[in-house]
Protein backbone atom coordinates (compact mmCIF):
# COMPACT_ATOMS: atom_id res chain seq x y z
CA UNK A 1 0.00 0.00 0.00
CA UNK A 2 2.10 3.24 -1.32
CA UNK A 3 1.83 6.66 0.48
CA UNK A 4 3.89 9.66 0.49
CA UNK A 5 6.47 10.68 2.86
CA UNK A 6 8.16 13.33 4.02
CA UNK A 7 11.43 13.37 3.64
CA UNK A 8 14.04 15.74 5.06
CA UNK A 9 17.99 15.24 3.39
CA UNK A 10 20.68 17.19 3.83
CA UNK A 11 22.21 19.13 0.95
CA UNK A 12 25.47 20.74 0.14
CA UNK A 13 29.25 20.29 0.13
CA UNK A 14 32.12 21.35 2.16
CA UNK A 15 31.51 25.14 1.80
CA UNK A 16 27.94 24.39 3.04
CA UNK A 17 24.56 23.30 2.89
CA UNK A 18 21.23 22.35 4.59
CA UNK A 19 18.21 20.05 4.98
CA UNK A 20 15.71 20.51 2.42
CA UNK A 21 12.03 19.06 2.70
CA UNK A 22 10.85 16.35 0.47
CA UNK A 23 7.56 14.08 -0.31
CA UNK A 24 8.35 11.25 -2.46
CA UNK A 25 5.81 8.06 -2.85
CA UNK A 26 6.70 5.18 -0.60
CA UNK A 27 5.70 1.56 -2.05
CA UNK A 28 5.30 -1.69 0.29
CA UNK A 29 8.39 -3.66 0.59
CA UNK A 30 10.70 -0.60 0.17
CA UNK A 31 14.05 0.71 1.95
CA UNK A 32 15.56 3.70 2.56
CA UNK A 33 18.04 3.69 -0.41
CA UNK A 34 15.03 2.90 -2.50
CA UNK A 35 13.02 6.15 -1.77
CA UNK A 36 16.30 8.07 -2.41
CA UNK A 37 16.79 6.75 -5.72
CA UNK A 38 13.15 7.79 -6.57
CA UNK A 39 14.08 11.40 -5.74
CA UNK A 40 17.01 11.51 -7.77
CA UNK A 41 15.08 9.93 -10.76
CA UNK A 42 12.09 12.35 -10.06
CA UNK A 43 12.74 15.53 -8.08
CA UNK A 44 16.82 15.55 -7.60
CA UNK A 45 18.90 14.48 -10.58
CA UNK A 46 21.89 15.81 -9.19
CA UNK A 47 21.56 14.49 -5.46
CA UNK A 48 24.82 12.83 -4.26
CA UNK A 49 24.50 8.84 -3.10
CA UNK A 50 26.84 5.85 -2.66
CA UNK A 51 25.58 3.01 -3.02
CA UNK A 52 26.39 -0.40 -4.70
CA UNK A 53 24.75 -4.04 -3.70
CA UNK A 54 21.59 -2.99 -1.89
CA UNK A 55 22.48 -6.25 0.00
CA UNK A 56 23.57 -4.79 3.16
CA UNK A 57 27.55 -6.10 2.47
CA UNK A 58 29.34 -3.49 0.48
CA UNK A 59 28.77 -0.96 3.00
CA UNK A 60 28.33 1.78 0.40
CA UNK A 61 25.50 3.53 1.86
CA UNK A 62 26.15 4.76 5.41
CA UNK A 63 24.47 7.64 6.15
CA UNK A 64 22.49 8.62 9.55
CA UNK A 65 18.77 8.29 9.46
CA UNK A 66 16.80 10.47 11.91
CA UNK A 67 19.93 11.24 13.52
CA UNK A 68 21.29 7.11 13.92
CA UNK A 69 24.01 5.69 11.78
CA UNK A 70 22.18 3.30 9.49
CA UNK A 71 23.14 1.38 6.43
CA UNK A 72 20.40 3.22 4.17
CA UNK A 73 19.80 -0.07 1.89
CA UNK A 74 19.11 -2.05 5.25
CA UNK A 75 16.94 0.63 6.55
CA UNK A 76 13.03 -0.50 6.22
CA UNK A 77 10.27 2.25 5.58
CA UNK A 78 8.22 -0.08 7.41
CA UNK A 79 9.94 0.50 10.49
CA UNK A 80 8.59 3.82 10.85
CA UNK A 81 4.70 5.54 10.67
CA UNK A 82 3.45 6.93 7.64
CA UNK A 83 3.50 10.34 9.11
CA UNK A 84 6.43 10.50 10.59
CA UNK A 85 9.35 12.78 9.19
CA UNK A 86 12.39 10.81 8.18
CA UNK A 87 15.63 13.17 8.08
CA UNK A 88 18.72 11.49 6.08
CA UNK A 89 22.26 13.38 6.65
CA UNK A 90 25.70 12.06 5.93
CA UNK A 91 27.68 10.28 8.33
CA UNK A 92 29.09 13.65 10.46
CA UNK A 93 32.25 12.38 11.44
CA UNK A 94 34.04 12.70 8.10
CA UNK A 95 34.43 15.67 5.52
CA UNK A 96 31.68 15.54 3.45
CA UNK A 97 32.33 15.44 -0.54
CA UNK A 98 28.70 16.24 -1.24
CA UNK A 99 24.89 15.65 -0.30
CA UNK A 100 25.43 12.35 1.09
CA UNK A 101 28.73 11.41 0.29
CA UNK A 102 31.68 11.87 2.52
CA UNK A 103 35.50 11.53 2.33
CA UNK A 104 36.38 8.37 4.45
CA UNK A 105 40.04 8.07 3.61
CA UNK A 106 40.69 8.66 7.37
CA UNK A 107 39.84 5.09 7.63
CA UNK A 108 42.37 4.16 5.09
CA UNK A 109 44.90 5.48 6.04
CA UNK A 110 44.31 4.08 9.77
CA UNK A 111 43.80 0.61 8.02
CA UNK A 112 47.54 1.19 6.38
CA UNK A 113 49.24 1.64 10.05
CA UNK A 114 48.25 -1.75 11.08
CA UNK A 115 50.83 -4.27 10.69
CA UNK A 116 49.61 -7.10 7.81
CA UNK A 117 49.19 -10.53 9.05
CA UNK A 118 52.70 -12.14 9.73
CA UNK A 119 52.37 -16.04 10.13
CA UNK A 120 55.67 -18.02 10.73
CA UNK A 121 58.55 -17.55 8.50
CA UNK A 122 59.04 -21.43 7.38
CA UNK A 123 55.11 -21.58 7.01
CA UNK A 124 54.13 -21.37 3.47
CA UNK A 125 50.89 -20.56 1.69
CA UNK A 126 48.48 -23.55 1.47
CA UNK A 127 50.75 -25.14 4.74
CA UNK A 128 48.46 -23.35 7.49
CA UNK A 129 46.55 -25.50 9.71
CA UNK A 130 44.34 -23.99 12.25
CA UNK A 131 41.94 -25.65 14.81
CA UNK A 132 38.34 -24.36 14.00
CA UNK A 133 38.10 -22.99 17.89
CA UNK A 134 41.85 -21.23 17.41
CA UNK A 135 39.90 -19.06 14.60
CA UNK A 136 36.57 -18.66 15.07
CA UNK A 137 37.10 -15.69 17.58
CA UNK A 138 38.60 -13.60 14.46
CA UNK A 139 36.54 -14.60 12.04
CA UNK A 140 33.71 -12.92 13.75
CA UNK A 141 35.60 -9.95 13.15
CA UNK A 142 35.76 -10.98 9.28
CA UNK A 143 32.17 -10.10 9.08
CA UNK A 144 32.77 -6.71 8.55
CA UNK A 145 31.58 -5.15 5.63
CA UNK A 146 33.97 -1.56 6.46
CA UNK A 147 30.54 0.87 6.21
CA UNK A 148 32.44 2.87 9.16
CA UNK A 149 29.37 3.57 11.23
CA UNK A 150 31.41 2.45 14.28
CA UNK A 151 34.16 4.96 13.87
CA UNK A 152 31.76 7.62 12.95
CA UNK A 153 29.49 6.91 16.02
CA UNK A 154 32.51 6.93 18.29
CA UNK A 155 32.39 9.92 20.19
CA UNK A 156 36.66 10.31 20.52
CA UNK A 157 36.78 11.55 17.00
CA UNK A 158 33.07 12.38 15.93
CA UNK A 159 32.99 14.87 18.72
CA UNK A 160 36.76 15.62 18.59
CA UNK A 161 38.53 16.19 15.48
CA UNK A 162 42.13 16.84 16.79
CA UNK A 163 41.99 13.17 17.96
CA UNK A 164 42.01 11.70 14.48
CA UNK A 165 45.88 11.85 14.59
CA UNK A 166 46.32 9.68 17.38
CA UNK A 167 42.95 7.22 17.38
CA UNK A 168 41.87 4.70 14.76
CA UNK A 169 38.47 4.06 15.73
CA UNK A 170 37.01 0.77 16.74
CA UNK A 171 37.16 -0.88 12.93
CA UNK A 172 41.17 -1.24 13.53
CA UNK A 173 40.93 -1.88 17.07
CA UNK A 174 39.09 -4.91 16.09
CA UNK A 175 41.57 -5.48 13.22
CA UNK A 176 44.39 -5.45 15.80
CA UNK A 177 42.56 -7.71 18.20
CA UNK A 178 41.70 -9.93 14.96
CA UNK A 179 45.65 -10.53 14.59
CA UNK A 180 46.49 -10.31 17.89
CA UNK A 181 44.03 -13.38 18.26
CA UNK A 182 45.16 -15.04 15.37
CA UNK A 183 46.79 -18.52 15.94
CA UNK A 184 49.39 -18.17 13.24
CA UNK A 185 50.52 -13.97 13.97
CA UNK A 186 53.94 -13.78 14.91
CA UNK A 187 53.34 -10.12 16.05
CA UNK A 188 52.89 -8.67 18.98
CA UNK A 189 50.77 -6.02 18.36
CA UNK A 190 49.64 -4.70 22.03
CA UNK A 191 52.16 -1.64 21.80
CA UNK A 192 51.29 -0.58 18.42
CA UNK A 193 47.50 -0.54 19.50
CA UNK A 194 48.49 1.85 22.09
CA UNK A 195 51.17 4.09 20.75
CA UNK A 196 50.25 4.34 17.37
CA UNK A 197 46.09 3.41 17.02
CA UNK A 198 45.08 5.27 20.71
CA UNK A 199 43.28 2.31 22.30
CA UNK A 200 43.14 3.83 25.70
CA UNK A 201 40.75 6.83 24.14
CA UNK A 202 38.05 3.88 24.00
CA UNK A 203 35.91 4.35 27.48
CA UNK A 204 33.70 1.58 26.26
CA UNK A 205 30.33 3.39 26.04
CA UNK A 206 29.58 0.60 23.04
CA UNK A 207 28.44 2.67 20.53
CA UNK A 208 30.47 1.05 18.05
CA UNK A 209 28.32 -2.17 18.70
CA UNK A 210 24.84 -0.38 19.27
CA UNK A 211 25.67 0.74 15.16
CA UNK A 212 27.17 -2.61 14.10
CA UNK A 213 24.63 -3.77 10.74
CA UNK A 214 26.84 -6.76 11.13
CA UNK A 215 25.78 -7.19 14.92
CA UNK A 216 29.47 -7.45 15.79
CA UNK A 217 30.51 -7.51 19.24
CA UNK A 218 32.87 -5.14 19.05
CA UNK A 219 33.35 -3.77 22.49
CA UNK A 220 33.30 -6.91 24.13
CA UNK A 221 34.53 -9.40 21.84
CA UNK A 222 37.35 -7.01 20.21
CA UNK A 223 38.60 -3.78 22.15
CA UNK A 224 37.79 -5.31 25.74
CA UNK A 225 39.63 -8.07 25.42
CA UNK A 226 42.09 -6.42 23.39
CA UNK A 227 42.70 -3.63 26.42
CA UNK A 228 42.93 -7.17 29.02
CA UNK A 229 45.72 -8.38 26.80
CA UNK A 230 48.05 -4.73 27.32
CA UNK A 231 47.19 -4.99 31.04
CA UNK A 232 48.90 -8.08 30.97
CA UNK A 233 51.90 -6.38 29.52
CA UNK A 234 51.69 -3.17 30.81
CA UNK A 235 49.37 -3.47 34.41
CA UNK A 236 50.45 -6.58 35.35
CA UNK A 237 53.40 -6.92 37.35
CA UNK A 238 52.32 -10.15 38.84
CA UNK A 239 51.91 -11.53 34.81
CA UNK A 240 54.68 -10.48 33.73
CA UNK A 241 56.96 -11.91 36.62
CA UNK A 242 55.76 -14.92 36.23
CA UNK A 243 56.13 -14.85 32.28
CA UNK A 244 59.93 -14.78 32.95
CA UNK A 245 59.63 -17.80 34.42
CA UNK A 246 57.33 -19.76 31.77
CA UNK A 247 59.27 -22.01 28.70
CA UNK A 248 59.75 -19.88 26.07
CA UNK A 249 56.11 -20.14 24.05
CA UNK A 250 56.18 -19.37 20.48
CA UNK A 251 58.40 -16.15 20.18
CA UNK A 252 56.19 -13.26 19.11
CA UNK A 253 57.85 -10.26 17.24
CA UNK A 254 57.63 -6.92 17.91
CA UNK A 255 55.44 -4.72 15.11
CA UNK A 256 57.24 -3.86 12.29
CA UNK A 257 56.89 0.03 11.06
CA UNK A 258 54.14 0.85 9.23
CA UNK A 259 53.06 4.30 7.16
CA UNK A 260 51.60 6.58 9.48
CA UNK A 261 48.50 8.74 9.11
CA UNK A 262 48.73 11.96 6.73
CA UNK A 263 46.22 13.71 8.52
CA UNK B 1 17.90 32.47 39.03
CA UNK B 2 19.58 35.38 37.07
CA UNK B 3 22.94 34.06 37.85
CA UNK B 4 21.83 30.20 36.97
CA UNK B 5 20.83 31.64 33.51
CA UNK B 6 23.44 32.93 33.15
CA UNK B 7 25.60 30.24 33.43
CA UNK B 8 23.88 27.44 31.44
CA UNK B 9 23.66 30.41 28.97
CA UNK B 10 27.19 30.13 29.59
CA UNK B 11 27.39 26.05 29.40
CA UNK B 12 25.69 26.53 25.91
CA UNK B 13 27.96 28.91 24.45
CA UNK B 14 30.51 26.69 25.52
CA UNK B 15 28.59 23.07 24.22
CA UNK B 16 28.53 25.24 20.67
CA UNK B 17 31.91 26.70 20.81
CA UNK B 18 33.13 23.24 21.12
CA UNK B 19 31.07 21.62 18.39
CA UNK B 20 31.89 24.73 15.71
CA UNK B 21 36.05 23.60 16.26
CA UNK B 22 36.59 20.29 17.36
CA UNK B 23 33.01 18.63 16.99
CA UNK B 24 30.59 17.83 14.73
CA UNK B 25 30.33 20.97 13.13
CA UNK B 26 34.12 20.92 12.61
CA UNK B 27 36.05 22.69 9.30
CA UNK B 28 34.82 19.86 6.53
CA UNK B 29 31.74 18.19 7.73
CA UNK B 30 28.51 18.51 7.01
CA UNK B 31 27.18 21.87 8.61
CA UNK B 32 23.94 20.86 9.97
CA UNK B 33 23.85 22.72 13.58
CA UNK B 34 22.21 20.53 15.50
CA UNK B 35 23.84 18.23 18.02
CA UNK B 36 21.55 14.96 17.63
CA UNK B 37 19.18 14.27 14.79
CA UNK B 38 17.84 11.67 16.69
CA UNK B 39 13.96 11.41 17.54
CA UNK B 40 13.84 8.90 19.66
CA UNK B 41 13.57 9.49 23.89
CA UNK B 42 17.69 9.00 23.76
CA UNK B 43 17.83 10.66 27.29
CA UNK B 44 16.05 8.21 29.13
CA UNK B 45 18.63 5.41 29.74
CA UNK B 46 21.01 7.67 31.09
CA UNK B 47 18.51 9.73 33.34
CA UNK B 48 17.53 6.67 34.86
CA UNK B 49 21.36 5.24 35.04
CA UNK B 50 22.20 8.40 36.81
CA UNK B 51 19.49 8.07 39.52
CA UNK B 52 19.85 4.99 40.18
CA UNK B 53 23.71 5.05 40.46
CA UNK B 54 23.17 8.32 42.76
CA UNK B 55 20.66 6.51 44.59
CA UNK B 56 22.58 3.97 45.46
CA UNK B 57 25.88 6.15 45.84
CA UNK B 58 23.70 7.93 48.69
CA UNK B 59 22.46 4.90 50.31
CA UNK B 60 25.93 3.13 50.63
CA UNK B 61 27.63 6.66 51.58
CA UNK B 62 24.95 6.60 54.89
CA UNK B 63 25.56 2.68 55.51
CA UNK B 64 28.85 2.79 55.35
CA UNK B 65 29.38 6.42 57.09
CA UNK B 66 27.15 5.52 59.79
CA UNK B 67 28.78 2.57 61.87
CA UNK B 68 26.04 0.74 63.31
CA UNK B 69 23.09 -1.55 62.91
CA UNK B 70 25.03 -4.08 60.85
CA UNK B 71 24.84 -6.84 62.80
CA UNK B 72 22.39 -9.10 64.35
CA UNK B 73 22.70 -12.65 65.05
CA UNK B 74 23.47 -14.17 62.52
CA UNK B 75 23.24 -11.72 59.98
CA UNK B 76 25.95 -9.19 59.03
CA UNK B 77 25.75 -6.55 56.65
CA UNK B 78 27.63 -6.95 53.38
CA UNK B 79 29.38 -3.09 53.47
CA UNK B 80 30.68 -4.36 56.94
CA UNK B 81 32.11 -7.97 55.86
CA UNK B 82 34.78 -8.89 57.00
CA UNK B 83 34.41 -7.06 59.65
CA UNK B 84 38.46 -6.36 61.29
CA UNK B 85 38.42 -3.31 63.59
CA UNK B 86 38.30 -4.11 67.30
CA UNK B 87 35.42 -1.23 67.31
CA UNK B 88 32.78 -4.02 65.90
CA UNK B 89 30.27 -5.18 67.94
CA UNK B 90 30.39 -8.21 69.41
CA UNK B 91 29.35 -11.08 66.86
CA UNK B 92 30.39 -9.78 64.45
CA UNK B 93 34.28 -9.75 64.02
CA UNK B 94 36.36 -11.10 62.06
CA UNK B 95 39.47 -13.66 62.75
CA UNK B 96 39.85 -11.90 66.13
CA UNK B 97 39.19 -8.30 64.23
CA UNK B 98 43.25 -7.31 64.33
CA UNK B 99 42.58 -3.68 64.06
CA UNK B 100 42.94 -1.62 67.02
CA UNK B 101 44.33 1.48 65.53
CA UNK B 102 41.20 2.66 63.45
CA UNK B 103 38.65 4.49 64.62
CA UNK B 104 36.12 5.83 61.78
CA UNK B 105 32.84 3.10 60.93
CA UNK B 106 34.68 -0.42 60.39
CA UNK B 107 33.10 -0.91 56.68
CA UNK B 108 35.45 1.78 55.19
CA UNK B 109 38.33 -0.92 56.03
CA UNK B 110 36.73 -3.16 53.08
CA UNK B 111 34.16 -1.19 51.39
CA UNK B 112 36.85 0.42 49.35
CA UNK B 113 37.08 -2.99 47.62
CA UNK B 114 33.69 -3.14 45.76
CA UNK B 115 33.61 0.30 44.66
CA UNK B 116 36.94 -0.08 43.05
CA UNK B 117 35.65 -3.39 41.72
CA UNK B 118 32.30 -1.61 40.10
CA UNK B 119 34.17 1.69 39.10
CA UNK B 120 36.54 0.30 36.99
CA UNK B 121 34.29 -2.50 35.86
CA UNK B 122 33.46 -2.55 32.13
CA UNK B 123 30.03 -2.53 32.14
CA UNK B 124 29.93 0.27 34.98
CA UNK B 125 32.33 2.70 32.96
CA UNK B 126 29.76 2.86 30.09
CA UNK B 127 27.27 3.89 32.50
CA UNK B 128 29.21 6.59 34.07
CA UNK B 129 30.43 8.15 31.10
CA UNK B 130 27.35 8.02 30.01
CA UNK B 131 25.29 9.16 32.47
CA UNK B 132 27.55 11.28 34.95
CA UNK B 133 30.04 12.82 32.36
CA UNK B 134 27.65 12.49 29.29
CA UNK B 135 30.61 11.20 27.14
CA UNK B 136 28.78 10.80 25.52
CA UNK B 137 25.77 11.06 26.63
CA UNK B 138 23.91 8.24 23.96
CA UNK B 139 25.00 7.71 20.96
CA UNK B 140 25.05 10.11 17.96
CA UNK B 141 24.56 13.03 20.64
CA UNK B 142 26.86 15.56 21.05
CA UNK B 143 28.90 15.64 23.93
CA UNK B 144 29.34 19.07 25.71
CA UNK B 145 33.52 18.58 26.38
CA UNK B 146 35.51 20.35 24.47
CA UNK B 147 38.55 18.03 24.83
CA UNK B 148 38.63 14.29 25.35
CA UNK B 149 41.49 12.34 26.09
CA UNK B 150 39.70 8.91 27.87
CA UNK B 151 41.76 6.76 29.72
CA UNK B 152 45.30 7.34 28.93
CA UNK B 153 46.12 9.25 32.01
CA UNK B 154 45.63 9.77 35.65
CA UNK B 155 43.23 8.91 37.21
CA UNK B 156 41.43 7.15 34.36
CA UNK B 157 44.55 5.38 33.38
CA UNK B 158 43.81 3.21 36.44
CA UNK B 159 41.05 2.14 35.13
CA UNK B 160 43.34 -0.38 33.79
CA UNK B 161 43.75 -1.81 37.24
CA UNK B 162 40.49 -3.71 37.29
CA UNK B 163 42.02 -7.05 37.57
CA UNK B 164 43.48 -6.77 40.81
CA UNK B 165 39.67 -5.15 42.09
CA UNK B 166 38.61 -8.68 40.49
CA UNK B 167 40.87 -10.63 42.77
CA UNK B 168 39.93 -9.00 45.80
CA UNK B 169 36.96 -8.68 45.17
CA UNK B 170 36.63 -12.71 45.02
CA UNK B 171 38.77 -12.90 48.11
CA UNK B 172 35.52 -10.73 49.41
CA UNK B 173 33.16 -13.17 48.01
CA UNK B 174 34.23 -15.82 49.52
CA UNK B 175 33.93 -14.30 52.82
CA UNK B 176 30.30 -13.05 52.16
CA UNK B 177 29.34 -16.88 51.32
CA UNK B 178 30.64 -17.94 54.62
CA UNK B 179 28.11 -15.17 55.85
CA UNK B 180 25.49 -16.83 54.12
CA UNK B 181 26.57 -20.18 55.56
CA UNK B 182 26.27 -18.59 58.94
CA UNK B 183 22.86 -17.23 58.28
CA UNK B 184 21.99 -20.85 58.99
CA UNK B 185 21.86 -20.53 62.50
CA UNK B 186 19.55 -19.29 64.84
CA UNK B 187 19.32 -16.09 67.00
CA UNK B 188 21.12 -17.94 69.31
CA UNK B 189 23.81 -19.35 67.12
CA UNK B 190 22.04 -22.85 66.52
CA UNK B 191 22.99 -24.50 63.15
CA UNK B 192 19.91 -25.60 61.11
CA UNK B 193 17.91 -22.72 61.16
CA UNK B 194 16.55 -20.18 58.37
CA UNK B 195 14.92 -16.64 58.52
CA UNK B 196 14.21 -13.99 55.77
CA UNK B 197 17.93 -13.13 56.22
CA UNK B 198 19.44 -16.24 55.14
CA UNK B 199 17.02 -15.72 52.24
CA UNK B 200 18.68 -12.29 51.35
CA UNK B 201 22.55 -12.79 52.25
CA UNK B 202 22.36 -15.84 50.29
CA UNK B 203 20.96 -14.62 47.13
CA UNK B 204 23.17 -11.46 47.44
CA UNK B 205 26.49 -13.99 47.59
CA UNK B 206 25.39 -15.85 44.71
CA UNK B 207 25.04 -12.96 42.39
CA UNK B 208 27.49 -11.28 43.45
CA UNK B 209 29.60 -14.70 42.57
CA UNK B 210 27.79 -14.30 38.90
CA UNK B 211 28.90 -10.79 38.72
CA UNK B 212 32.18 -11.43 39.65
CA UNK B 213 32.71 -14.31 36.78
CA UNK B 214 31.25 -12.39 34.36
CA UNK B 215 33.65 -9.79 34.72
CA UNK B 216 35.83 -8.92 31.14
CA UNK B 217 38.67 -9.20 33.30
CA UNK B 218 37.87 -12.58 34.57
CA UNK B 219 37.22 -13.36 30.99
CA UNK B 220 40.77 -12.84 30.16
CA UNK B 221 42.42 -15.05 33.10
CA UNK B 222 40.77 -18.24 32.39
CA UNK B 223 41.12 -18.07 28.62
CA UNK B 224 40.68 -15.09 26.82
CA UNK B 225 44.49 -14.12 27.10
CA UNK B 226 45.88 -17.24 25.18
CA UNK B 227 46.09 -17.65 21.47
CA UNK B 228 45.36 -21.96 20.48
CA UNK B 229 42.42 -22.84 22.57
CA UNK B 230 42.83 -26.19 20.69
CA UNK B 231 46.31 -26.69 23.42
CA UNK B 232 44.31 -25.92 26.46
CA UNK B 233 40.88 -27.49 26.39
CA UNK B 234 40.06 -27.13 30.01
CA UNK B 235 40.97 -23.20 29.86
CA UNK B 236 38.63 -23.56 26.48
CA UNK B 237 35.85 -24.79 28.28
CA UNK B 238 36.16 -22.25 31.08
CA UNK B 239 36.13 -19.26 28.75
CA UNK B 240 33.34 -20.42 26.92
CA UNK B 241 31.11 -20.79 30.08
CA UNK B 242 32.78 -17.22 31.37
CA UNK B 243 31.28 -16.05 27.57
CA UNK B 244 28.17 -16.99 28.34
CA UNK B 245 27.48 -15.27 31.59
CA UNK B 246 30.17 -12.29 30.74
CA UNK B 247 27.22 -11.69 27.58
CA UNK B 248 24.92 -11.18 30.66
CA UNK B 249 27.19 -9.13 32.78
CA UNK B 250 25.36 -5.70 32.84
CA UNK B 251 22.81 -6.89 34.18
CA UNK B 252 24.28 -9.18 36.95
CA UNK B 253 25.97 -5.78 37.55
CA UNK B 254 22.67 -4.26 38.06
CA UNK B 255 20.95 -7.38 39.83
CA UNK B 256 23.72 -7.52 42.31
CA UNK B 257 23.91 -3.84 43.15
CA UNK B 258 20.06 -4.50 43.75
CA UNK B 259 20.61 -7.30 46.24
CA UNK B 260 23.09 -5.51 48.07
CA UNK B 261 21.04 -2.88 49.22
CA UNK B 262 18.36 -5.38 50.38
CA UNK B 263 20.32 -7.69 52.04
CA UNK B 264 22.02 -4.27 54.05
CA UNK B 265 18.58 -2.89 54.41
CA UNK B 266 17.38 -6.18 56.10
CA UNK B 267 20.08 -6.26 58.43
CA UNK B 268 19.64 -2.39 59.21
CA UNK B 269 16.14 -2.75 60.08
CA UNK B 270 16.54 -6.16 62.18
CA UNK B 271 19.54 -4.43 63.99
CA UNK B 272 17.77 -1.23 64.53
CA UNK B 273 14.73 -2.98 65.90
CA UNK B 274 12.59 -1.98 63.55
CA UNK B 275 11.00 -5.45 62.37
CA UNK B 276 11.79 -9.00 63.73
CA UNK B 277 13.48 -11.78 61.29
CA UNK B 278 10.64 -13.62 60.19
CA UNK B 279 11.68 -17.01 60.72
CA UNK B 280 11.09 -20.30 58.52
CA UNK B 281 12.21 -23.00 60.79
Amino acid sequence: MGYTAKFKVWRGDDTGGGIEDFNVDVNEGEVVLDIIHRLQATQAPDLAVRWNCKAGKCGSCSAEVNGKPRLMCMTRMSTFTEDETITITPMRTFPVIRDLVTDVSYNYEKARMVPAFAPPADLAPGDYRMAQIDVERSQEFRKCIECFMCNNVCHAVRDHEENKTTFSGPRFLMRIAELDMHPLDTVDRREVAVEDHGVGYCNITKCCTEVCPEHIKITDNAIIPLKERIADKKYDPIFSIASLFKRNKQGRQAAPDTPHATK
Amino acid sequence: MADSAHNLSNAARGWESAMATTGIEAPGRAQIGAKTLRTDAWWIAPLLTFLALTAFVVYSAWRVFSGKYYFYEPYISVYYSPCLSTSCVPGSEFAGSPISWWKMSPALLVAWIPLAFRFTCYYYRKAYFRSFWLSPPACAVAEPHGKYTGERRLPLILNNLHRYAFYLGLVLNVILTWDAILAFRNHNGEWGHMGLGTVFLTVNAACLWLYSLSCHSCRNAVGGRITHFSKHPVRYQMWTLVSKLNSRHMMWAWISLCTVVVADFYVYLLASGRVSDLTFF
